[in-house]
């Protein structure tokens, strides 16, 4: 069985982020890229369901990517994953939600899959609508939001994690599912993986090898703004800490915080 | 001239330094107060692969190398010197002599096992009245009807006495060369040898959690075959050994005390005093970049010597130049560490103050710094 995992490429989770004025883009070079954190959610819970189905499952990387970026990939492969695949095109930069999800789509045809797991969101652009969009886009049943996954014969049962509590679902496969941080705290790669990782193979995919061409977003981006300035802290000085204490849970029950 | 890692040595360094920052140093100060052996971190440092990091993997290895070694116990000893030195002692001083000296019989059984850190060893050179002047081996063993009988003392044994030991490698005087001196063998002996017993773990200043026992050896018996490598090349064995051994504890200062830096330089933008942050005054500012100065530069020289083994060169003058300079310059950062924090590093809370005890051992294991100064003079002709 194969399973498909997509991962994005961000940049460093701690880095200084600037948007480039004219193209309205993150600006993307200058800074180290890594795997967006909530896909190596949804790798850990593909590494756990192929520990359970033994060999003959392999889980496969789809990433939209540039291909400089593409040996940002070598450490989802040193987790465990068994080969990737990069979807690179400069007619790709700039997608949006519709445009993404179409080319994904479309990359997913052509790799062939049982079951797509994508991370819940991406550190980046948050719109979190990519794998809602994919699954529609294949006409496969979408699970989202799922803590916990299993393969039981030819379907996949999930709990979808809710506001109050979880559903148990399940559905024939293939389908696609999105995972919740719930999944598993992301395995490190281990020293053989490292080394093993280099041996895996990275294949590139153009537009025109999925058959998708001369598409464009759908939405643009107006303008941007920076966060607002966060306001000024207010400082709490107290003789001792059960008076500072006592400040502090008056100031927040005044704002019904606690 | 290239200073970049290969992709393989940045991702180890990293999951080095995350491994380090997640699993170690949460646990860093209560191991030091309990003086608490970390079996927990030896055994997930032993399924992701450290102990087997420079061997190939039909021992047990992951096919590293000597480089992406020392940057994993650099990083692991940022975090904490007591878990790096269990690391570095297993793999230079335990695994290390069977790889490098055992018969492939000997690699089978007592080096897969280490590299796959399931078990420990220790390497036993130094005794109470001979550690620098280590030639000076009183622990003897003779050969009686197929077997090593051995007699003796050992001092100061790394990872000697934990529950996962195997066992110790010793040097022990085998006989008298045809030149009147003293014939030094390398022999194993497994733990459960008769008459080889262990001490309790030494109460020590610093590397507390990490396991150092007292040998003795009365009558202790080993079969013939637990000869490691050739009669009488004992001596030269151990200084092969040690020369490695010396990138590692390069390697172990440097951590440490990239460590200390880390924690001065935090606490001294958020230490308040005059209505000014303390790293607004430029004697502290001063002391900050005094210390990573001295960092890089034994970083440096610790990497060059890791760069000239893996490329196969003679590595030892750079080895010993780093161990030696890495030790001194890790006495000197952890000092104004402390003295950033002020009355805080004093107290036992503070990381700083662990450190600043961990450190001294750096510039006395291994060769003392004036035993390092010896071979480097002997090296430069004098
Ligand atoms: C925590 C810990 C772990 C250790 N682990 C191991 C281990 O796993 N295996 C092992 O075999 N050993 C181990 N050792 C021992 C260590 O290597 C020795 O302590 C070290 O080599 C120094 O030997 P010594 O203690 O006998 O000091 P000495 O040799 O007695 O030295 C005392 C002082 O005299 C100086 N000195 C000696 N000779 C000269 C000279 N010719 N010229 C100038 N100065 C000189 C020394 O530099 C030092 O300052 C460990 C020690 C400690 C504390």
């Amino acid at each position: 069985m194969r399973i498909v995992v997509t991962v994005k490429l961000v940049p460093d989770l701690n880095a200084e982020k600037r948007i480039d004025p004219t193209t309205k883009r993150l600006v993307r070079t200058g800074m180290e890229t890594v795997l967006n954190p909530y896909d190596e959610y949804a790798l850990e819970a593909a590494l756990q369901l192929k520990a359970k189905q033994g060999d003959d499952t392999t889980v496969t990387l789809l990433s939209m990517a540039s291909e400089s970026l593409k040996e940002t990939l070598r450490k989802a492969l040193a987790m465990g994953a068994d080969d990737a695949v990069v979807l690179s095109d400069d007619a790709l930069a700039g997608s949006d939600v519709a445009m993404t999800s179409a080319a994904l789509a479309q990359a997913l045809k052509k790799i062939g899959f049982d079951l797509v797991i994508c991370g819940g969101l991406a550190d980046d652009g948050s719109t979190g609508g990519v794998p809602g969009a994919i699954a529609e886009h294949l006409g496969l049943p979408g699970l989202t939001n799922a803590r916990h996954l299993e393969i039981v014969g030819g379907t996949i049962k999930a709990q979808r994690e809710t506001d109050s509590g979880y559903q148990a679902v399940t559905c024939p496969l293939p389908a696609l599912v999105s995972v919740t941080m719930a999944v598993g705290e992301p395995r490190y790669a281990s020293l053989k993986g490292i080394m093993g990782a280099k041996k895996k193979t990275i294949a590139t995919l153009s537009g025109s090898d999925i058959g998708f061409e001369n598409r464009a977003p759908k939405t643009e981006l107006l303008s941007f703004a920076p966060p607002p300035a966060r306001t000024k802290a207010r400082i709490v000085e107290a003789s001792d800490g059960a008076t500072g204490a006592r400040a502090i849970f008056d100031f927040l029950r005044e704002r019904k915080l606690v | 001239m290239d200073f970049d890692l290969t992709p393989e040595q940045r991702a180890i360094q990293q999951l080095a330094r995350e491994f380090a920052e997640g699993e170690v140093r949460p646990k860093a100060e209560e191991m030091d107060r309990e003086e608490r052996f970390p079996y927990d971190l030896t055994a997930k440092m032993a399924e992701l692969g450290f102990f087997g990091l420079p061997f190939p993997e039909e021992y047990g290895g992951v096919g590293g190398d000597t480089t992406s070694y020392a940057l994993a116990v650099m990083e692991i000893a940022r975090a904490d010197a007591s878990t790096a030195i269990t690391l570095a002692a297993a793999v230079s001083l335990g695994a290390m002599p069977f790889y490098l000296f055992g018969t492939k019989a000997q690699k089978e059984r007592y080096l897969v096992p280490l590299a796959q850190g399931k078990q420990l060893w220790g390497f036993g050179l130094t005794e109470p009245e001979a550690g620098s002047d280590a030639a000076n081996c009183k622990t003897r063993a003779r050969l009686e009807s197929g077997s090593w009988v051995i007699n003796g003392t050992k001092a100061f044994i790394t990872n000697s006495g934990t529950d996962i030991t195997g066992g110790t490698t010793i040097t022990a005087a085998t006989g008298t060369r045809s030149d009147g001196k003293i014939e030094i063998s390398n022999i194993i002996v497994p733990q459960e040898t008769p008459g080889f017993a262990r001490s309790r773990k030494y109460r020590k200043m610093g590397w507390r959690a990490s396991d150092t026992r007292e040998l003795s050896f009365a009558d202790a018996k080993v079969p013939e075959d637990h000869l490691l490598g050739v009669r009488g090349e004992g001596f030269t064995q151990f200084l092969t050994i040690l020369d490695g051994g010396r990138i590692s504890v390069a390697a172990l200062s440097v951590g440490l005390a990239l460590g200390a830096y880390d924690e001065a330089l935090k606490y001294a933008k958020e230490r308040r005093a005059f209505g000014k942050s303390i790293s607004s005054f430029q004697a502290i500012q001063f002391k900050l970049v005094d210390m990573i100065v001295q960092i890089d530069h034994a970083k440096l020289m610790m990497l060059k010597a890791a760069w000239e083994k893996d490329q196969g060169r003679d590595f030892a003058y750079n080895a010993s130049l780093a161990k030696l300079y890495a030790g001194e310059i890790s006495h000197r950062v952890v000092n104004d560490a402390v003295q950033i924090h002020g009355g805080y590093g004093f107290i036992d809370e503070y990381p700083v103050s662990r450190m600043y005890r961990d450190q001294k051992i750096n510039e006395i294991g291994e060769g003392t710094n004036e035993v390092q100064r010896m071979i480097i003079a002997r090296m430069i002709g004098i």
